[in-house]
This record gives structure tokens, sequence and C-alpha cells, in this order.
């Protein structure tokens, strides 16, 4: 019996060491706040840790943590609603902070510049979009999910993650366009 | 081959018809704005990831900014309500002196009258009392010398 849970908390342990660089990650481009990201991750890993023996299995271990984050981000935004003092207590950073994150790779300052720009573009459309909208985006062009990973993570059905996405990406697209 | 692209093709419009697009259909500058945004969470996210870790202090610091707040809130509303208060004392005394000040000026205004009443009532009895003396001095003769007044009368007439 020990040797069981011991073999449990050792596969927990892998899991959270796997996985909890992605989870923050979503988190973070999802709140932009790095203090609540970090909060709400082990929130996330906490309850995955209760539930562990409820894990079945039947989706990966990533779809199901993710689904633990989406779901804590989500009650955490409507407690914030509810709770309306919390709103004049955030941390989160503003758009043209969140462009800076951009690794040193185009070749000149110029195109450097440039690309800073779009960044800071895809930002605003982000920040614009609706909170399923932004999930369904992020898990596709930042976490590089498939549809049916979204879709299970979401527990969205695979055409309205596609509607989502497409329309998330038009008020990308339309956000570049205009500045151009 | 070209029947499966034909088919794609007739896919995507079918779905923009429907109101969406694929999400596959995006252009190269779309595209190149979505790998440098990509790469831009990364880059924060790996930055934000490996710092130091200073939840301790955070949380203390929330905690402080909490309880400061808490304070704060509590002074505030205990300033307005002590404030309203003390306006409200402030009012209701002004009130009941005010009241007392109009109670005293009829009082006044009441013993004035009653004066005044007094007054004429003394004047009226003084009035008949002079009246009446003036009709006793007015008489000619006192009541004690008439018959000695009506011998003379007598004696004139003769």
């Amino acid at each position: 019996m020990t040797t069981a849970d011991d073999a449990a908390a050792e596969e927990f342990a892998r899991i959270v060491e796997r996985h909890r660089p992605q989870i923050f990650r979503f988190l973070l481009s999802s709140t932009r706040d790095v203090d609540l990201a970090e909060t709400l991750t082990q929130e996330c890993f906490l309850k995955a840790h209760r539930n562990w023996g409820s894990f079945r299995g039947e989706s990966s271990a990533m779809t199901w943590l993710m689904r633990i984050a989406i779901n804590l981000q989500k009650d955490h935004w409507r407690n914030r609603r509810m709770q309306f003092w919390r709103t004049t207590r955030t941390n989160s950073v503003d758009l043209d902070e969140a462009s800076e994150w951009l690794p040193s790779g185009e070749g000149s300052a110029e195109q450097h510049l440039l690309a800073r720009e779009r960044v800071g573009e895809v930002w605003k459309a982000v920040k614009g979009l609706s909170e399923r909208q932004r999930t369904v985006f992020l898990l596709r062009y930042v976490e590089e999910q498939e549809l049916s990973e979204i879709a299970a993570a979401t527990g969205l059905s695979e055409g309205t993650v596609k509607a989502h996405l497409s329309r998330a990406v038009a008020r990308v697209r339309l956000e570049l366009g205009g500045k151009r | 081959m070209n029947s499966m692209n034909n088919e794609n093709d007739a896919a995507k419009t079918a779905e923009r018809q429907q109101g969406f697009e694929s999400p596959e259909t995006i252009d190269a500058e779309l595209a190149q704005a979505l790998s440098h945004f990509k790469a831009s969470i990364h880059a924060w996210s790996e930055a934000a990831y490996s710092r130091p870790r200073t939840v301790a202090p955070t949380l203390r610091q929330r905690s402080w900014r909490l309880a400061a707040g808490w304070a704060l809130g509590c002074v505030l509303v205990a300033g307005s309500v002590s404030g309203g208060l003390v306006e409200r004392h402030h009012r209701i005394a002004a009130e009941q002196m005010a009241a007392a000040q109009r109670a005293a000026e009829q009082a006044s205004q009441l013993r004035e009258q009653q004066a005044q009443a007094k007054v004429s009532d003394s004047d009226v009895t003084d009035e008949v009392l002079l009246a009446g003396v003036d009709s006793d001095v007015s008489r000619q003769v006192p009541s004690a010398m008439e018959p000695l007044a009506q011998m003379m009368q007598d004696d004139e007439s003769k």
C-alpha cells in the first residue's frame, strides 16, 4: 500500500515538474500578472494533487491540468467581478511592458522594433477578446495545442473552438491591418 | 489530388459562409506576428518562472496592504459617522436654542400684552373715580349748607 502511494506521489511529482512551466505560461499570458499566475499555478497543482486519485487517464495529464487551470482562472475573474474592490488591486502589466519580452532573433534594430510593435498589437487584440476567445487563442497559438486538445480542455465542441478561434484571429488581423 | 484541394477550398468557403474561417488560413504577415507573440510570451514566462521566489514577502506585503486598507476604511467610516453625529447634534442644539428664543419672545410679548391690558383697566377705573369726584366737587354748595342756601335764595326773591 505504501509502495503504491509512493509510486503515485512520484508520478505526480514528475507531472508537476513536466507541466508546471506550461501551466504557468498559460496563466501568465491569460492574466498578464506574474504573482497571480504563480498563485493560480500553485492552486492548480494543489487541486490536481487532491484529485489525483480520480484522474482516470481518459485525457492526457496536460489536458486535465489545463482544464483545472482554465476553471481556476474563470473562478478568479468571476470573484473579481463580484467583489468590485478587488478590481482596483490588479498587478497586471500593461501591454507595452508585456510586448518588451521579445528574443533578439531579428536581424536589425528596425526589424526588432517592428516585431515588438506587432507583438503589442497582438496583445491589444487579445485584450479585447472575450474570455473564451482569449483562452482558445492562447492555447492554439501560444501553447500550440491541437483543436481536439483545446476542445477537451475547455469542454467545448471542436466546432465551437474553431468558431472562437476564427473570430479571435479575425480580431487580431483587424488590429494588425488597422495599423498598416 | 485536385479533387481533395477542391474539397478543402469548399470546406473553407462553407466555414466562411457560416461566420468563421479556418484558423489555418492565416497569411504570412499574421503568422509572423503570431510567432513573435508566442516567442515573446515564452521569453517572459521563462524569465518570470526562473526568477527568485518572493512568495512570503509578497504575501506579507499583501496582508499589510490589506490591513492598511481596512484600517483606512474603518477610519474613514468612523470619521464620517462621527462627523454626521456631531453635525446632527449641532443642528439639534441650534434648533432647541431657536425654539427657546421663540418661546421667550412669545412669553415676553404675552407679558407686555397683559401689562397693557392692566394699564388700560386701571385707566378706566381712575376715569370713573375722577368723574365721581368731579361731580361731587362740582357741587356749588355742600349738602349740609343747602337749607341756608335756600333761605338766601328766598330773601333775594323777596
